[in-house]
């Protein structure tokens, strides 16, 4: 089977099953959220919290508790992470140093799972386990919750602002969502190869009569999670490239489909739960478009193999697994750079030139193409609502998006979203590379080294978590600067977002006519696509030319 | 009134080029260069940085400008000038198009001043509260007084020649008033006390007798100050949805400002600093400065086109809002039928000719002066040849007129030389009245006629039942008279238009529901409302609106305003009470309420105008890239000498064309931003689609050629082929 053959069947694979599954699921997930009952499970952990999950809250008071709940895993997990050699089953490991302390619980919290350590030997299991394995579950689930609290800003009206319960949504979540969909997944990962004990490192004769640490560990059941919530954080360093994680070409594509499912069924979701699924497709087919397009450039990018290394060595096979090949790696790359995953099944430093620059650009679109758990849907509905409000005026009437007038305070709240991500990126990025502690992480001169930091600060501000080698990172300056960009990158969205679903639940609803834009036509996708594609494309391309795309065209 | 129902008929047997709307007032819009020139001054004074703040996008421009200046004196290259020189032009373009669009009021504003002028007042001498309506105050002793002193409950007189020397009410007396200052009108309109055609407007002039008037308005807060300042736009307050887009505007240009800075580190990495000039060049191409310099302008001219069609609004809220009206309310009289019922067709009862019932309905017609009465007239002149009887003819005969006890209007014929018995009589009326007529003589109707007066009221028509008698022998009847409305010619074609914008109609009547369905199918209107009161009007806006729909309608009278209050766009007559003025967000000079439509129309183009420009404005980025990005890095890497698409001269020609172009595409456009986008009904999706055709790819493609032919010229230049 050649590499295109291979490349054709791995993406139909992973479509088929995203077109079966996304339905039944987006239709679950629904009732999930819409459900007036709780699960004797679900009672008893209201009671601990001492929460009245009936308690309908305002945008605010929902932020305050997602916050609240955010700065108290930041905490619990820059303990862990502290006191880790004090703790049992630590393997022996030592503390981490504040800086990659912080790093690590911000990363984790803000469902990034940027990792400036390498998990086998700087991790031990209880902070994998109690720490880092939790928060797999509840940082997707406090995405779904924000997604979910927007969608229901748009299906209600006249409510003065109440968009749900926090702690309702992030408990049913993680019970009725992300618990059963992993505990299936890591059995499948299990029978498909993955390895999964709670063993410490054993120690094993090679064939050549050497001896090897061969390291042990709950790998399936967080490999499991770290797809299914786009989490990204590998047990091992190499994450998805090393055969424990991902041991055969068909685990590999059951891995990119379980780091898909969630974000093309949220659209599903979306449009069940605000009354017409004709505008859930809509999204889906947007989501859809920018996905097929990163993964049809990246398999050409690494297939074609343009550049010289690559073109001398006859493929550009370096830094990437033999087991799959340039095509599986290609689909994986996008895929995971396409929902705020950030794990890896090859190095992305490694890739093409023009494959890493859509690597990059597939982040910078603002995690869309179809996003991570929950942030995926909320950001494309955000720029649902910026493109009906730059083109909804063409068709003779002030914007509105399902009903919703799109007013100063609305579009405020969507241009200061929009103006974060590049925010943090260009400054956080411009300042990396004029200050001395920023330049000393590069490791290689001219456009790629420029490449490797300008990826660094979009995966980080992107809550990607994926990495271009390369770049010495686990440094005090980079751990802080990577931290805080990863921790505005997330709350200050979600922030926006709230505030946003808060304003649209308290509208009316006003009814669609002849005279409203439809805002279920392939020519709105089109125009959805467009302006997402226009408006990262104008903010980004000074940089990217002097980075990728002078690369590539070297 | 006569004289606005002809001015109503006038507008749609003539529909101000359906369809295409902007070509209408096209005298208005051509942009002379007398206009630019004209408007200068006022842009020099809007290049104040304090002015230019309200609008972040041109401000960026200004500093940015600023500092080229103080660069390109540091050290003057023929580079480092024009860009500076450019830079500058793109402010003055901006303040340039705010000032055209203004000064097209400010001719409309002297002519009214003039009518502003200083008058005597005379005013009557008594106290306030001893001025009741009553008659007699003509008489009272008056003193002359600057029209400048007079408040709020004088009341003065106005004789045939004067000028009423501010706003008021009527109180009375009647007179004819010249409003032609004002609206443009050259007609005279009646003005009397009491009722809903009481209200004057200072400024306009006395033709006849003379009326006594309590000024309503102090001065200086006249309706021509008001008009004053609407036109020459100094009252204008951004609407909602324009401080929307100047929000968005503003973060466009921050991220642009974030790139644009965060480029030098980068640049500097890689061994490429770029001169501050190049920077400023690259940061004006960038953020959206051709939307950001036409924004006002859109605004103003939207207002501007309102007023060119007599209609003032209050707020330019109310504009927008015209462009989003999901109900428009339209009262059937005047508006969609013409004022009156006319006779339509003669129905012979059985055994009758017809020319016989068209003789006896003519007689019988001849003494009904109510319009309704002359129709009969006309329609047995033109169906049945039968012309206008002589005076001579009917000599000893007498007219018997309408009378509301008797319900009938006829004539008692005088045969030749007989006794005081008429010959003949012939009545016309109400089928009950006419019924009881016949019965009262001992003779009867047939149950023909009944069958024929139930069909024609189940139609929607009022019938007249025609009866004659000879000499002493009992009274028979002969037939019925159809009366129905007529629509006004043309009026479907509009309403299917307004359906195809998503706008529904609703007809508002004090006809029956029968009646009012059958005018309403006729006219082709989606709804009525029958037998509306002014509280009927009110809730059902109030229940659109809980619907979330936005209403517009049209009133006149005082019992109209609650709901002129209540509609999302209230449009009073400005023929109507200084209380329906009030309470609307817009008075029509014309008071023609088939307006609604055409303010309906020019609030959509209004808004497409604002997207289209935007849409074009960030599109045009896309071509900037591709001129200023290999300009500024072909030297560091020779391999984005490919991005260089247009083959531009230099790298310094390639920024500078971006730069000119940037400038030059504000002048090309501020014709379209005044004018408005052409605009036709169609589909959200129609529109849509053919919008961004036209300005989204069109935006695309064209700044490529722009560029490329400036940059053709550039280079014939000296200096710039370096």
């Amino acid at each position: 089977m050649n590499e295109i053959t291979a490349a054709v069947v791995q993406i139909g694979l992973v479509v088929l099953l995203l077109v079966l599954v996304h339905r039944p699921l987006g239709d679950y997930m629904a009732r999930v959220f819409t459900s007036r009952r709780h699960l004797a499970v679900e009672r008893a952990g209201y009671r601990v919290m001492r929460v009245d999950p009936d308690a309908e809250q305002r945008w605010s008071s929902y932020l305050l508790s997602l916050l609240g709940f955010g700065a108290a895993s930041i905490l619990v997990l820059y303990g862990l992470a502290r006191t880790q050699h004090l703790l049992p089953l630590s393997l022996g490991v030592s503390p981490m140093d504040p800086a990659g302390a912080w790093n690590t619980a911000v990363s984790f919290v803000t469902n990034t799972n940027w990792q400036s350590y390498s998990g086998e030997t700087e991790a031990g299991h209880l902070l994998q386990m109690a720490g880092l394995a939790v928060q797999n579950f509840v940082s997707a689930a406090t995405g779904l919750a924000v997604a979910v609290a927007l969608v229901r800003g748009f299906a209600r009206s006249g409510t003065d602002g109440r968009v749900g319960n926090f702690w309702a949504d992030l408990v049913r979540a993680v019970v009725r969502v992300l618990l059963p969909a992993a505990a299936v997944a890591a059995l499948l990962l299990v029978a498909l190869g993955v390895v999964q004990n709670l063993g410490g490192h054993v120690e094993v004769t090679s064939l050549a009569g050497g001896t090897t640490v061969m390291p042990g560990g709950p790998v399936a059941s967080q490999e499991a999670i770290k797809e299914l919530g786009t989490n990204g954080g590998g047990f091992f360093n190499a994450n998805s490239a090393h055969p424990f994680e991902n041991p055969t070409p068909l685990s590999n594509v059951v891995e990119i489909f379980l780091l898909l499912v969630i974000p093309f069924s949220l659209p599903r979701t979306f449009g069940r739960m605000v009354g017409d699924l004709r505008q859930g497709r809509a999204v889906a087919a947007a989501m859809a478009v920018l996905w097929v397009s990163a993964v049809g450039l990246l398999t050409w990018a690494e297939l074609a193999a343009p550049g010289a290394v690559p073109t001398a060595a006859g493929a550009a096979m370096e830094g990437k697994e033999v087991r799959f090949g340039e095509a599986a790696s290609a689909l994986f790359a996008a895929s995971t750079t396409g929902t705020s995953t950030g794990a890896v099944n090859a190095m992305h430093d490694s890739l093409t030139a023009p494959g890493g620059g859509v690597a990059l650009v597939n982040m910078l679109l603002g995690e869309v193409a179809p996003g991570g758990v929950g942030a995926g849907l909320y950001g494309f509905l955000v720029l649902a609502v910026l493109t009906v409000f730059l083109a909804g005026l063409m068709v003779g009437r002030t914007p509105e998006l399902l009903g919703k007038k799109i007013g100063r305070h609305e579009i405020t709240l969507v241009a200061l979203y929009i103006l974060t991500m590049p925010a943090l990126v260009l400054v956080g990025a411009g300042l990396a590379i004029a200050l001395p502690a920023g330049q000393a992480g590069i490791q290689e001169g001219g456009p790629h080294g420029l490449s490797e930091v300008l990826y660094a600060f979009t995966s980080a501000a992107n809550n990607n978590g994926s990495a271009f080698a390369g770049l010495t990172v686990a440094t005090p300056f980079y751990d802080t600067a990577l931290g805080l960009v990863m921790l505005l990158g997330r709350f200050v969205p979600i922030a926006l977002v709230l505030a946003l679903a808060g304003r649209l639940a308290s509208q009316g609803t006003v009814p669609a006519g002849e005279g409203t834009l439809p805002t279920h036509r392939p020519i709105f996708v089109g125009l959805l696509v467009a302006v997402t594609v226009v408006v990262v494309g104008l903010t980004f391309i000074p940089v990217l030319a002097l980075g990728p795309i002078a690369e590539a065209l070297a | 009134m006569t004289t606005h129902t002809q001015d109503s008929v006038e507008h749609v047997t003539t529909p101000p080029g359906a369809g295409d709307a902007p070509s209408g007032d096209g005298h208005a819009s051509r942009l002379t260069a007398r206009a630019l020139v004209a408007a200068l001054p006022g842009a020099l004074r809007k290049l104040s940085p304090r002015r230019l703040a309200s609008s972040p996008v041109l401000f960026v421009v200004e500093v940015g400008a600023a500092l080229t200046t103080v660069l390109a004196v540091a050290s003057p290259t023929g580079f480092a000038v024009a860009v500076t020189v450019w830079l500058w032009a793109t402010v003055l373009f901006a303040t340039l198009a705010e000032s055209v669009a203004e000064g097209r009021g400010k001719a409309q504003a002297a002519s009214l001043r003039a009518s502003q002028r200083q008058t005597v007042a005379h005013k009557v001498v008594a106290p306030q509260d001893s001025l009741v309506f009553t008659t007699g105050l003509a008489r009272l002793a008056t003193a002359d007084v600057p029209s400048a002193s007079l408040r709020v409950g004088d009341v003065v007189v106005v004789s045939a020649g004067e000028t009423i020397p501010g706003d008021g009410d009527v109180i009375e007396g009647v007179a004819s008033v010249d409003e032609s200052a004002i609206t443009g009108e050259s007609a005279p309109v009646i003005r009397e006390s009491g009722g809903d055609r009481s209200a004057v407007t200072g400024g306009t002039v006395v033709l006849s007798d003379r009326v006594v008037v309590r000024v309503t308005a102090p001065p200086g807060h006249t309706f021509v100050d008001r008009m004053i300042a609407l036109v020459e736009g100094s009252e204008r307050r951004r609407t909602p949805n324009e401080v929307a887009l100047n929000v968005l505007l503003t973060t466009l240009t921050v991220v642009f400002l974030l790139a644009v800075a965060s480029l030098q580190p980068f640049a500097v990495h890689a061994g490429g600093r770029q001169s501050m000039i190049i920077l400023v060049a690259l940061l004006v191409c960038l953020i959206p400065t051709t939307i950001g310099a036409l924004l006002s302008a859109i605004g103003i001219a939207g207002m501007d086109r309102l007023v060119q069609r007599n209609v003032l609004a209050m707020s330019g809220r109310a504009v927008e809002a015209a462009g989003d009206v999901d109900v428009l309310l339209l009262d059937k009289t005047g508006t969609i039928t013409l004022g009156n019922r006319q006779a339509y067709e003669l129905i012979a009862a059985d055994g009758v000719d017809e020319r016989a019932l068209a003789d006896a309905a003519q007689l019988a017609s001849m003494a009904d002066e109510t319009p309704e009465g002359r129709s009969v007239l006309v329609l047995v002149k033109e169906r049945y040849g039968l012309r206008a009887r002589d005076e001579g003819e009917l000599v000893g005969s007498v007219l018997v007129p309408f009378s509301a006890t008797t319900r009938m209007s006829g004539l008692d014929l005088v045969g030749a030389g007989t006794d005081d018995r008429p010959d003949r009589t012939v009545r016309k009326g109400a089928a009950a009245a006419v019924s009881h007529w016949v019965h009262s003589t001992g003779g009867h109707t047939g149950p023909d006629v009944a069958a024929t007066v139930d069909a024609v009221a189940a139609s929607g028509g009022t019938p007249l039942v025609v009866a004659e008698r000879h000499g002493s022998a009992p009274a028979r009847v002969l037939g019925v008279v159809h009366l129905k409305d007529v629509v006004k010619p043309g009026l479907r074609a509009r309403f299917d238009e307004l359906r195809a914008m998503g706008i529904r109609t609703v007809m508002v009547t004090g006809d029956n529901p029968a009646t009012a369905r059958a005018i309403a199918a006729e006219a082709g209107v989606d709804d009525v409302l029958a037998e509306a009161t002014p509280e009927d009007k009110l809730a059902l806006i109030r229940r659109e609106q809980e619907g979330g729909r936005l209403v517009a309608m049209a009133g006149d009278g005082t019992n109209d305003a609650p709901a002129l209050a209540q509609a999302d766009v209230g449009v009073a007559m400005s023929t109507g009470t200084a209380a329906a003025k009030e309470a609307g967000n817009m008075i029509d000079l014309d008071s023609n309420p088939t307006k609604l439509i055409e303010i309906v129309r020019i609030g959509k183009q209004l808004l497409i105008t604002r997207g289209a420009l935007t849409t074009f404005s960030i599109a045009n980025d896309v071509a900037k890239y591709f001129a200023i990005l290999p300009a500024m890095f072909v030297g560091l890497y020779p391999q984005l000498g490919v991005l260089d698409v247009m083959r531009l001269g230099s790298p310094q020609s390639a920024i500078l064309s971006a730069v000119v172009f940037n400038a030059v595409v504000i002048v090309a456009l501020i014709p379209l931003a005044l004018r408005g986008v052409r605009y036709r009904p169609a589909s959200a999706s129609t529109m849509l689609r053919r919008n961004l055709l036209l300005y989204g790819v069109g935006g695309l493609v064209t700044p490529f050629v722009g560029i490329k032919a400036i940059d053709l010229l550039l280079t014939l230049l000296p200096g710039m082929t370096s």
